[in-house]
């Protein structure tokens, strides 16, 4: 006999009923617990709200003062019938797994996860379960991530090459969570910056100071004007600076993007970017099959990116039950961020702007409202 | 090998032509020569032609990665290119040391692969993959399959030449016409000073001159362009430009016919080649390549769709040479006795031309006269009917120039033509549109639609379907492009592998050059260079055309 689902997919969200709550909603509800701070999670659509600790000032940002709590990782809550408990998932700080189990039966809500090294928040941990709740984002064999620390040495190369050649050098990341990483890991590798910051990153880069992340000086592009070191300055931006008029102060200028997306001359040559450098808050390939077996689950519900190939993937070489979670997300991997940011801005949602940049691909989920 | 990869790293990475030029003159500066003329070879086109078919490439790597054929093909498509696919799905291998250099791994790996079987092929694939980092490996993967391309124009990398070089650009355009030998010797001659009589001398007899471009007028009628006795005016036929040399090759008189994309198409079109034995040793004829009449030579042109049959044929039967003969349409003289008379002001040119036409009995595309621009508006307006495409304006003083350079030739075309179709199929498609569904397939309705005037709707019962005729992918913006891609993932309504059916709703202008009656597509038609002209977002699929606007331009002579 069958074993009943523990969570299952409604209008509003992932909805748990023997606990009368939701994972990440993206409608009004009563109670959520949100897995990471990035916008498409992180909605101010809950009453109350459950996060790990470390998103106390994110999610004071986010969820423009709504009622939340930070709970530490691996410690269980009653709510309802349900045994709750946060574990590492390695994207970004803060950003948890959930684990719920109910009558025995274990589900583990990935979220968006990483195995790379990150400085700035702990690393993934599998978590046994029945069923595995994963993300899909980069899952096709042909990602593969480079070493973090020889991305982070490209990228001081080229911000010294940047410097020979009279260029600015303004690197393009993701507001939440890539610049902070990329901060962290250049300061780490020695190098000195100095670092510039654009307007909608110093906000959670602040956060991320707040919550005890230790990162190099930063400043303002004003400052950097008046300090006059302006032009010997890593720039970094949010992807949506792209095009504006914003950028215009730096030329000339090298324009270069980390993200996942750069593994694929295409992608980088469609933005018309001067660099790419391979840097993702999401697991590659590798590490979404390893963590997936490492869970130990029997079933496997695979939400955005390429749900269609991972399912069968995992059902033919692996045996396992797995199917599409049909859930709104169907962000499309190839299907870059700025252009569901478009999409955002364009349905008029709020805060889409600023929020969705640094959301990754899975910004896709604001279109459900759109 | 690792230099060169490290050229199309710098050249893929920029779209700065500065930044492209410099790191071609960083490359031939630091490059072994034979290296250098191999890269010249490769950047400018001329690229050995597949040698192992992509098959055996992609059963290693399914080997190596150890991934089902379907989820290759997902990865396929996801990348938009094959050659980059292979190397991403490739084991990383980091046992990689320098690998031989770029001469020695064309030479002793690549060429030789052509007369391996499929087994063998396999194996030395992998033993030279092995060889290779990620970034060596995308390259070779392009050397492989025959499809090296990378984003530099011809032009930068004769600027780059001439830089390295120390000469003029046009010294370097013209060493450039034609095949470059690959070797050290090769690349010698083509950065040799011009008294070096030795290098230069090692060019071959065969290479024509660089083509002069015409420009589009600018805006819709050319009376801005000046007084109308300025120019040397000519029909634009709608053949294949071409170039006919004459010289002498070890003491015999020997003929070459190349085509504007400077390829040798002489053992194609024998009949051309046997009409120009008439002229002398040292003769260069620009001009045009054309489907003629049969039996007579004044008989006229004919259609493209009747040239395009001669060009599927590397060596055309007797019965094909006897059923389209072709014919060239000189225009222009460019070396005569051996002279390069390019300097010379076209009317010039064209008078010697029409000395040499004289004597050999060369056919020679007329010319137009009017004392006013409007007395041309007639001839220009009925170019179809003659087989031509528009006029051609050269202004009377100028020089033979190379390449695509505005001011002094002008092409005056008349409007392309054009349906409003339907979007009904998508594919993925590369390079820059990689991994958007850019390439698309167009429909239009098999009959018109009902006459509201009148009792009989002419549906015979039958609702009206969307018959397809063409595909094409250019004209859209970038902004465009995006926008079409969102709608087509929203509104795919199946998947044959790669290709989407799309719900029938985005309209687009078509613009096409020819239309011929074709199996290729359900409509029974299928038209040249077909390109999307414009969204037409203020009409539904409703107002779009039917097969018999289509048809009814078959009837046009072109």
């Amino acid at each position: 006999m069958p074993r009943p689902d523990v969570l299952a997919l409604t209008d509003r969200g992932l909805y748990c009923a023997a606990g009368d709550f939701y994972v990440d909603p993206w409608r009004p509800v009563a109670r959520s617990i949100v897995t990471h701070g990035h916008a498409d999670h992180a909605r101010p659509l809950a009453e109350h709200a459950l996060a790990a600790v470390g998103n106390e000032q994110i999610l004071q940002r986010r969820l423009g003062g709504r009622s939340f709590e930070c709970v530490p990782f691996h410690e269980t809550r009653r709510i309802g019938d349900a045994l709750v408990s946060l574990h590492p998932a390695g994207h970004i700080l803060g950003s948890a797994q959930v684990r719920v189990e109910v009558a025995g039966e274990v589900w583990v809500v990935s979220g968006d996860y990483k195995r790379a090294a990150d400085p700035t928040c702990p690393p993934f941990e599998p978590v046994r379960c029945h069923t595995f709740i994963t993300e899909s984002t980069f899952g096709l064999p042909l990602y593969r991530w480079p070493d973090t620390d020889l991305v982070v040495d490209d990228v001081i190369a080229w911000h010294q090459r940047c410097l020979q050649d009279g260029q600015s050098a303004v690197l393009l990341c993701y507001a939440l969570g890539k610049s902070q990483r990329l901060l962290k890991a250049l300061f780490d590798r020695g190098h000195a910056g100095p670092y510039v910051l654009h307007g909608a990153l110093k906000p959670l880069v602040e956060a991320y100071r707040e919550a005890g992340v230790v990162l190099p000086p930063t400043w303002s592009v004003q400052e950097a004007t008046a300090g006059g070191f302006l032009r010997q300055a890593l720039v970094l931006a949010p992807p949506s600076a792209a095009g504006s008029p914003w950028l215009k102060r730096f030329h000339p200028a090298s324009l270069a993007l980390a993200s996942g997306w750069m593994l694929l001359r295409g992608a980088r040559r469609r933005r018309a970017l001067d660099r790419g450098f391979v840097l993702s808050d999401h697991a590659d390939w590798p590490g979404l099959v390893d963590s997936i077996l490492e869970t130990g689950a029997s079933r496997v519900l695979v939400t955005h990116g390429s749900q269609q190939a991972m399912v069968r993937y995992l059902v033919e070489q692996h045996g396992l039950d797995a199917a599409p979670l049909a859930t709104p997300f169907t962000g499309e991997a190839g299907a870059e961020a700025d252009d569901e940011v478009v999409d955002a801005e364009a349905a008029g949602i709020a805060g889409a702007t600023l929020q969705g940049a640094d959301a990754e691909d899975d910004v896709v989920a604001l279109k459900v409202e759109a | 090998m690792r230099r060169f990869a490290e050229l199309f790293q710098r050249l893929d990475e920029t779209n700065k032509t500065s930044a492209k030029k410099q790191a071609l003159v960083d490359y031939f500066n630091a490059a072994p020569p034979e290296d250098a003329a191999w890269a010249v070879a490769f950047l400018t086109g001329d690229r050995p032609k597949r040698v192992v078919p992509t098959k055996v490439l992609v059963d290693v790597v399914l080997a190596r990665a150890q991934i089902p054929q379907w989820l290759f093909d997902e990865c396929a498509e996801q990348v938009g290119d094959m050659s980059e696919a292979l190397a991403l799905l490739l084991p990383i291998d980091d046992t990689a040391t320098a690998p031989p250099s770029l001469t020695t791994m064309i030479e002793t790996r690549l060429l030789p692969l052509a007369k391996l079987d499929a087994a063998d092929a396999a194996a030395a694939v992998e033993a030279s993959w092995a060889m290779l980092d990620a970034r060596e490996r995308l390259v070779w993967n392009k050397l492989l399959g025959g499809s090296f391309r990378v984003g530099v124009a011809k032009g930068v990398v004769v600027q780059a030449l001439a830089q390295v070089a120390n000469l003029d650009t046009g010294v370097i355009a013209a060493r450039l016409t034609g095949t470059v030998e690959k070797s050290a010797a090769g690349f010698k001659a083509l950065v040799a000073k011009d008294g070096d009589v030795d290098a230069v001398a090692a060019f071959d007899p065969a290479r024509p001159y660089p083509f002069f471009l015409a420009s589009p007028i600018p805006g819709a009628h050319p009376k801005e362009l000046g007084a109308v006795d300025d120019f040397v005016i000519e029909q634009k036929w709608d053949g294949i430009r071409a170039q006919l040399v004459v010289r002498d090759l070890d003491g015999d008189k020997k003929i070459w016919l190349w085509s504007r994309g400077e390829e040798e198409v002489s053992a194609a079109f024998p009949d051309v080649v046997a009409a120009a034995q008439t002229l002398p040793v040292g003769t260069v004829l620009d001009g045009e390549l054309l489907a003629w009449q049969r039996g007579v030579d004044d008989g006229g042109v004919r259609s493209f769709n009747d040239l395009q049959q001669r060009l599927n044929r590397k060596k055309p039967s007797a019965k094909l040479l006897e059923d389209i003969p072709c014919r060239l349409l000189a225009y222009d003289l460019l070396e005569l006795d051996g002279v390069d008379l390019r300097p010379l002001p076209v009317s010039e040119r064209r008078r010697r031309l029409e000395e040499v036409a004289r004597t050999a009995g060369v056919l020679v595309s007329p010319l137009a006269t009017s004392a006013t621009w409007e007395g041309l508006d007639e001839l220009w307006r009925n170019s179809r009917t003659h087989g031509a495409e528009g006029l051609m304006l050269k202004r009377k003083d100028s020089p033979y120039r190379a390449g695509r350079v505005r001011g002094d030739w002008w092409k005056w075309k008349v409007a392309p033509l054009s349906v409003d179709c339907v979007l009904v199929y998508a594919q993925k498609g590369s390079g820059r549109r990689a991994g958007l569904y850019s390439d698309y397939t167009f429909a239009v309705w098999n009959k018109p639609p009902p006459d509201l005037g009148s009792d009989d709707d002419g549906s015979d019962g039958e609702p009206r379907q969307l018959v397809t005729f063409a595909k094409a992918y250019s004209g859209l913006t970038d902004e465009e492009l995006k926008k079409v891609d969102a709608f087509i993932k929203r509104h795919t309504t199946e998947r044959f592998g790669p290709v989407r059916a799309v719900e029938p709703s985005i309209v687009v202008e078509l613009g096409f050059e020819g239309i011929a009656e074709s199996t290729r597509h359900k409509s029974g038609l299928a038209v040249r260079f077909p390109r999307i002209l414009r969204l037409r977002e203020d009409k539904t699929p409703a107002d779009a055309d039917s097969v018999d606007t289509l048809r009814a331009l078959l009837d046009l002579p072109s």
